[in-house]
């Protein structure tokens, strides 16, 4: 299923919705490039809470996301990632090395604001 | 309760659909959160290696009564080309599709029994079972 991107300020969010096949995920990932360029967006929430199985392939699709955004010049970060799914990722020995996390939207959001921040007081 | 299901695999969208399947079927027999979730993320990886190197293949989920425990079994046949070595296959980062090379050896980790049969020309089975505790 096709996943909403909401315009938020200086930010992207994007809202999964319900279980995405890997097309969907491409799409995201084209869909997201394009956004960051078209809104000048700083920072991307990915929302993952409603997946219920994060395996290697959407590992590394997000992982490939989040550095292609900030190749793009924006910082991403992917929330809401289950307990029962953090399990499963750590068990396949999968990470999303290099790419911020957070807890839910609140804290995503916050995180995005302190990056920012960051970046104002020591330059790129 | 259904106790045999089959999943033909012959797309990406189909990996969704199986794990889907799995899951509903691992919840009818009493599995709960963390195990629902490695074992969909199990058929997950198994499937995508079929639609990576095999074109099309089928998963059958079907529901054990051994000795008095209960579980799930997972078999996913393909006809395509088979692995060479089979070993290798089984290492951690070791792939040819250019994956993560997680998929044969994570599914191993998530599940409590997996084998793996393998002939060159003659397709690949892999068999995973998860006992319920």
């Amino acid at each position: 299923m096709h996943v909403p991107i909401l315009k938020q300020g200086d930010c992207l969010i994007a809202s999964v919705q319900s279980v995405l096949s890997d097309a969907d995920l491409l799409q995201l990932r084209d869909d997201l490039a394009e956004r960051v360029g078209k809104f000048r967006s700083q920072g991307v929430i990915i929302d993952v809470t409603v997946l219920d199985v994060i395996d290697s392939f959407a590992t590394r699709t997000l992982r490939a996301v989040a550095h292609m955004l900030r190749l793009r010049g924006a910082e991403t970060v992917i929330v809401g990632i289950q307990p029962d799914v953090a399990f499963a990722m750590v068990q396949l020995g999968l990470s999303l090395e290099g790419v911020g996390t957070s807890l839910d939207l609140e804290e995503g959001l916050a995180y995005l604001d302190r990056a920012s921040k960051k970046t104002l007081k020591h330059g790129k | 309760m259904e106790n045999e299901a089959r999943v033909a695999i012959s797309s990406a969208a189909d990996i969704v659909t199986a794990r889907q399947r799995g899951r509903a079927m691992a919840t009818e027999l009493g599995f709960n959160g963390s195990d629902l979730t490695l074992i969909a993320t199990a058929i997950s990886e198994i499937a995508r290696n079929i639609v990576a190197h095999a074109e099309s293949g089928e998963i059958c989920l079907t529901a054990l009564n051994q000795n008095g425990r209960d579980g799930i079994l997972i078999v996913a046949h393909d006809e395509g080309p088979g692995i060479a070595d089979v070993k290798r296959a089984m290492q951690y980062g070791y792939s040819t599709a250019k994956g993560l090379g997680v998929g044969l050896p994570g599914a191993k980790w998530l599940m409590d029994e997996f084998e793996i049969e393998s002939k060159v020309g003659n397709g690949t089975k892999v068999t995973m079972k998860k006992w319920l505790k």
